[in-house]
């Protein structure tokens, strides 16, 4: 949690955007992040991003559906309360199997979808700073953090010349906060 | 320059001169605005309905079982019949969302989201039924295997019906957050044009915050991936262990290895069926013809025709099996089912079912819009007529001829069903009015292969001869990867 300043570039076109994130990564600026309103396919390679290790929580989860189902079913059926049902074996595997795939399905599911969320830092109440009202609609933003360092009026003449269509600078918040949407921020009056 | 090129073979899946702002725009505007008188008289008729419903089931649960038309020899009458219906119905939205993204089927993406919405509401509708049909409703917990004072007595893990309390929650959970994880970014995109406070504040909790950075689209798209991957089995699952319930019986008509494809194509066939339904309608309320595209409905038509095909051969091979088994119960069962008091059931399935479908081999007939309204609630009557012929002919003639009996639905019965349709639509019509109803980030991501403005700009493409293209692109790809290798 830490208030900072940024220099914000807003792009119309994908084809745009993949010149300038290469060119922003040349510079020597510290890119922020790059908001998109759709998944841009390659966006992430051409950042440097790694790939998402979700898919393997994703099986792990799994696993653990699969285990809780058998080694309760059998625990119940072969420990704690055998029952004959039509002469068929305490431990029946076969008959456990949809039971099993279920719950294996469940666990992966509900257990990825938690984790995604904690990983993207998004709940219900959670609130996050919109450096454009058009991110989520049709412009594709690259926000570059600045400091005392780095001259505001140079980073946005190196912004304006890898072609964006708007550019700004802004003070925001660049993490995520409890907080209603419809309620202004106190540090948002430093940008007006 | 990067080509985003798909052939002219295919036909675009946004019609009309869009870009991103506009696709925004188009499938926004209605959440944004009052909703017109056919939303406010199509909701109160669907409220009644509800009501009806509720005091239906009420009564029933008042005054015992005993008000229901079913008796000892048919156990099973329209409510289960209305269960295995709406389960059903419920398999087209997953199947659409998680079997079309594997498979790379671009058309899914105009559909997906009221497919998704009908899915969750049509397995709500089911799983009202097994649970009214318990009776004594306050011991319905007693199917979860809690720590409890009868011993603890767990329940029985053997049987189908427990499978598919197993099967038919995990499909509702995983389906919700399907749907919702699909629906964050959307929410995100309503909150961000939201002009009123009120719209701002709960569009911003809904969207649980979201922004899209590149990693959170990175990953959004890894979950859409895996789960997609794990709801395809888990659709393929659902209707098995539901048939499983008649299937592991040893009742003729129901003892049949042939009934999990069966139920599976047969759930596809419905639930396809109403998803046309609602989009004929909801395409035209909503101004949404440009993205659902009468391509969209003839691509659904075309699955309508092959699993009505499925499901006729399925008629058919169980006939030959009763035949082939020269087993005494088996065939009597079928001779029944066609030729006897119920034999009205019998061939509107068929005539619906396997008859009619096969109109759609015509192409006028699967682009036409009317007709294809009208075929799909004649699918999903057939297929009401399916799910009756099954439970009611296999039962009615039991093993004791003194036992034999005959079944029609009483008040509450029927009340209880249309009392379905009260909540589904009840929601539906809410879903229409709040939620956008196509997946915006989805049709931007195939806007600039599949849109038809995108599409005209890449005739020059279509001229070219084979090397030419190749060798265009080639050298483009060259270029485009020199840069990035200096990291």
């Amino acid at each position: 949690m830490a208030i900072k300043k940024f220099a914000v570039a807003a792009y119309d076109d994908e084809d745009v955007l993949f010149p300038a994130v290469s060119k922003v990564r040349h510079s020597g600026y510290k890119l922020h992040d790059i908001y998109t309103p759709f998944p841009v396919h390659g966006l992430d390679v051409a950042m440097g991003l790694k790939e998402t290790d979700l898919h393997i929580a994703g099986f792990i989860y799994g696993l653990c559906g699969t285990s809780t189902a058998v080694g309760f079913i059998s625990w119940i059926y072969t420990i704690d309360w055998k029952i004959n049902y039509g002469g068929k074996p305490h431990f029946s595997l076969p008959a456990w199997i949809p039971i099993t795939f279920e719950l294996t399905v469940l666990f992966a599911a509900v257990g990825m979808v938690l984790t995604f969320c904690y990983l993207n830092q998004i709940m219900p109440g959670v609130k996050k700073h919109v450096f454009h009202p058009r991110q989520s609609d049709d412009l594709f933003i690259i926000t570059l953090e600045l400091n005392d360092h780095v001259s505001e009026s140079e980073a946005i003449a190196f912004l304006k010349s890898t072609g964006a269509k708007e550019t700004s600078v802004q003070i925001a918040e660049d993490s995520w906060w409890y907080g209603r949407w419809d309620k202004a921020e106190p540090y948002e009056a430093l940008n007006a | 320059m990067h080509i985003k090129y798909e052939s002219f073979v295919r036909e675009p899946l946004v019609d009309g001169d869009k870009d991103y702002h506009q696709v925004s725009e188009d499938i926004i505007r209605p959440i944004e605005g009052k909703p017109g008188r056919m939303w406010y008289v199509g909701f109160f008729f669907a409220l009644c309905l509800l009501a009806y419903g509720v005091f239906s089931v009420s009564w029933a649960v008042y005054w015992g079982l005993g008000t229901w038309g079913v008796n000892r020899t048919i156990g099973w009458g329209w409510d289960i019949t209305n269960f295995v219906w709406w389960v059903g119905i419920g398999h087209a939205g997953t199947l659409i969302s998680a079997i079309l993204l594997l498979f790379r089927q671009g058309w899914r993406t105009g559909v997906n989201r009221a497919a998704e919405a009908m899915t969750i509401f049509a397995v709500m509708c089911a799983g009202q039924f097994p649970i009214w049909h318990m009776g004594r409703v306050w011991d319905a917990f007693f199917v979860l295997p809690l720590p409890n004072s009868r011993g603890p007595l767990w329940p029985n893990f053997d049987s189908p019906l427990l499978w598919d309390v197993f099967a038919i929650s995990t499909y509702f959970t995983v389906s919700l957050l399907f749907w919702y994880s699909g629906l964050i970014p959307d929410f995100a995109l309503v909150r961000d044009r939201a002009k009123t406070k009120f719209r701002k504040m709960m569009y911003g909790f809904a969207s649980f915050g979201w922004t899209g950075t590149a990693k959170n689209w990175q990953r959004q798209e890894a979950l859409a991936l895996v789960l997609a991957g794990l709801s395809t089995p888990l659709v393929l699952s659902v209707h098995t262990i539901v048939s499983f319930d008649f299937a592991t019986s040893v009742i003729p008509g129901w003892h049949t290895t042939i009934f999990p494809p069966y139920f599976v194509a047969g759930a596809v066939f419905s639930g396809f069926a109403m998803v046309n339904t609602l989009l004929v309608i909801t395409r035209k309320i909503l101004h949404l013809e440009e993205y659902i595209t009468i391509g969209h409905l003839e691509a659904m038509n075309k699955v309508i025709v092959l699993t009505g095909s499925i499901v006729g051969i399925a008629y058919l091979t169980e006939l030959f099996i009763a035949w082939y088994s020269q087993s005494w119960g088996e065939m009597a069962a079928f001779q029944w089912r066609i030729l006897g008091p119920y034999w009205w059931s019998y061939w509107a399935m068929m005539t619906c079912n396997v008859v009619s479908p096969q109109l759609f081999w015509v192409k006028k007939l699967r682009r036409n819009i009317p007709f294809t309204f009208i075929m799909s609630i004649v699918v999903n009557i057939g297929m009401w007529f399916e799910r009756f012929v099954i439970i009611v002919t296999s039962t009615y003639r039991d093993w004791i001829p003194g036992s034999w009996a005959y079944y029609s639905p009483t008040w509450p019965e029927v009340g209880f069903y249309l009392g379905t349709f009260g909540l589904f639509f009840t929601c539906y019509f809410l879903f229409a009015k709040y939620f956008p109803v196509i997946a915006v980030s989805e049709i931007k991501f195939v806007l600039k292969t599949s849109g038809d403005n995108y599409k005209r700009s890449m005739a020059k493409y279509e001229e070219q001869s084979g090397e030419e293209f190749i060798e265009m692109v080639t050298s483009h790809h060259d270029e485009e990867h020199h840069e990035p290798a200096h990291h």
